[in-house]
């Protein structure tokens, strides 16, 4: 997301920001429906059936990419938080603050999938495997962000104590999935994991890298557009704002 | 001396807080000493006494304690006989030993205002309607502690609904929100 | 004219912090046993909940137990800062002569000394009911020393956060308890490895790596996140 040949602050003026990010969205969208179908056509179609789990495992073509999501976009919303602090920078505040609602889907859709594979596998719809438990604590703290963001009204305090929260959470987040995982062998013999996926084939990890691009550019697209709302909603007393609603 | 007036809610404590350092202005930036007070902290809260509109004490400490507290956070350290004097000043000799909770409205006042009579050391004195609440002998004695220490060359800046009738000889401006 | 500086005057913001809320909380002692009571009304209603099968309670007492010292920890938490948020007294703190990180470390002490501490002290009640070998009672009261101190340490956090907030109470506990996790699992884990005749040091090491760096980095975030909530 970092463009290294235009000078970055200028777009940090959100009137900038807004034009430039309307014109990458659509192509975006487009790159991501592309990336999608083409990550599907081998989840389902190409990829193998697999000899111990039969078809349930391609779930992991959701459950996989959309875990690795939940955690980029969490180290991203951290990594606004932080320039939006040490820089006082509001749209960096507002990237973070668009980035949460997304993020916080991604872990859903990751827990849903991931329960959706329990299932078939151990016959219940939810299973304390490592990276469910580390998931569903990332999502309290997705939550954590939201809410907090949602209860205080002066918008520019929800912004930084809501990104204080992001930059607190980053900080926990290798230290409460290095303690869930420890938790997790410790309790179990045959450790219940649903990230044992069958021996990784090829065409099972080409599916897997290509859905999780199809995700990062969905998420891109959805959180840029996001920003834009905001901007819109904050920004709305100044003239080109203004200029905007006027036309037809 | 500066004395801000203006109706209520014209932004006057804002000010105020603004130069304490509390709120961040919109745009702009206070300095002191030709630092960013932004940057400043602790160091600039060591030359500065902010007295706002609630009288900062707590309930279940005495007048005597909430004193004590008050001039260890400042990051002085008077002994019992220097803030009993203080609370003397005041007019609140009998009350040392009292529950904050339990003092009224004007002796709550004074009890905060006692912290000035131990502020020699801080140049800046930053009160909020500080005369309200007092009767005339208070207001006599607050009015002998600003003029006291703007002969000293300290700054007081203040919000008053009335004019502060200062000494002739001290200098002081007034600016209306 | 001290500035902070110095270390005397360093130790004497902390030491002021801590004597004034160690007072008033002497003097408004409902707040502090009512706590405690929590603490020790909670852990009861487990064996309630489940069954009295000593065999089974007694397996599952460390995890109950270190739940209850959570959430009774926690419950503190949203009145930490919002007597003096509303009494003009939290503007004062930030305006005082020493660090805001240092006297939010005394806070942060208070607060332990008058929850977890104490909790940790009547813990092992709580070990007698649920029938509890010495042994793990003592790794049971080890643990929760080392770990109440954390739950204060980061709690700060999320009251510092939500000071003046409509629904604080309930909006520190979503901030802050995802954030225990490790701490519970450690807590708990060292209590079952010394009861399963293993060396819980590895636990006990981590609880402390954990705190040492809670104690110089949790300050330093609680009063950014003051001086956040106070603009």
């Amino acid at each position: 997301m970092m463009f290294a040949n235009t000078n970055w602050f200028y777009y940090a003026a959100p009137q900038r920001f807004f034009a430039l990010a309307g014109k990458i969205i659509p192509p975006l969208y487009i790159l991501a429906t592309l990336l999608a179908i083409a990550g599907l056509v081998i989840g389902l179609g190409v990829a193998p059936t697999d000899a111990v789990q039969g078809d349930a495992y391609r779930i992991i073509f959701v459950h996989v990419p959309t875990a690795w999501m939940s955690m980029v976009i969490y180290v991203a919303m951290a990594f606004w938080a932080a320039v939006g602090l040490a820089f006082n920078a509001r749209l960096a505040l507002m990237l973070a603050r668009a980035a949460a609602p997304t993020g916080a889907l991604m872990t859903l859709l990751a827990l849903v999938s991931g329960s959706l594979w329990g299932k078939p596998t151990w016959g219940t719809w939810w299973v304390w495997d490592a990276r469910l438990t580390s998931e569903l604590i990332l999502l309290f703290l997705y939550l954590g962000f939201i809410t907090l963001h949602a209860a205080i009204e002066d918008e520019r305090r929800a912004d930084r104590a809501a990104a204080l929260v992001a930059l607190v959470g980053v900080v926990n987040v290798p230290i409460i999935y290095f303690s869930v995982k420890w938790w997790n062998t410790l309790h179990q013999s045959a450790s219940i994991s649903l990230s044992k996926a069958p021996s990784i084939a090829t065409p099972m990890l080409l599916g897997m890298l290509i859905m999780a691009l199809a995700f990062w550019a969905y998420a891109i697209a959805v959180i840029l557009s996001r920003t834009r709302i905001i901007i819109l909603e904050r920004e709305a007393d100044t003239a080109w704002v203004q200029a905007l609603r006027s036309v037809p | 001396m500066l004395r801000v007036e203006g109706d209520n809610g014209s932004g006057k404590t804002s000010l105020l807080r603004i130069i304490c350092g509390l709120l961040a202005p919109a745009s702009g930036e206070v300095r002191w000493r030709d630092h960013a007070v932004a940057r400043l902290h602790d160091s600039f809260s060591a030359e500065l006494v902010y007295l706002g509109h609630a009288a900062a004490l707590k309930d279940d400490l005495s007048a005597f304690e909430n004193l004590e507290l008050a001039t260890r956070l400042a990051g002085d350290a008077p002994g019992r006989a220097e803030l009993e004097a203080a609370l003397a000043e005041a007019g609140l000799s009998t009350k040392l030993g009292a529950m904050a909770r339990a003092l009224s409205q004007g002796q709550r006042k004074r009890a905060a205002l006692a912290r000035l009579a131990l502020s020699e050391n801080k140049p800046l004195w930053v009160l909020d309607e500080p005369f309200t609440a007092l009767d005339r002998q208070a207001f006599d004695w607050l009015l002998s502690l600003i003029e006291a220490h703007l002969l000293r060359g300290g700054l007081v800046v203040l919000t008053s609904h009335q004019g502060v009738p200062l000494n002739a000889g001290l200098s002081s401006v007034s600016i209306l929100l | 004219m001290s500035t902070g500086s110095s270390a005397v005057s360093a130790v004497g913001g902390i030491q002021a912090v801590i004597v004034r809320d160690l007072r008033i909380a002497l003097r408004r002692k409902s707040d502090t046993t009512a706590a405690l009571f929590f603490f020790l009304i909670v852990a009861s209603l487990f064996p309630i909940g489940v069954g009295p099968d000593p065999q089974l309670l007694r397996v599952i007492a460390p995890g109950i137990v270190w739940v209850a010292a959570l959430l009774a920890s926690m419950l503190s938490l949203s009145r930490l800062f919002a007597d003096d948020y509303n009494d003009g007294t939290l503007e004062q703190l930030l305006l005082s002569a020493h660090p805001l990180a240092l006297l939010v470390f005394g806070k942060m002490v208070a607060h332990w000394l008058t929850s977890g501490l104490l909790l940790s002290i009547i813990a092992p009640l709580l070990a007698l009911q649920f029938d509890l070998s010495t042994r793990a009672t003592f790794v049971l009261v080890i643990t929760l020393l080392l770990g109440t101190p954390l739950l204060s340490l980061i709690g700060t956090i999320g009251a510092a956060l939500t000071v003046g907030v409509r629904g604080a109470s309930v909006l520190v506990s979503l901030l802050v308890l995802p954030l225990y996790v490790p701490v519970l699992i450690f807590g708990v884990g060292a209590i079952d490895a010394s009861n399963a005749g293993v060396s819980s040091s590895a636990q006990l090491s981590l609880l402390a790596a954990m705190l040492l760096a809670g104690l110089f980095l949790s300050p330093l975030a609680a009063a950014a996140a003051l001086r956040i909530s106070l603009e």
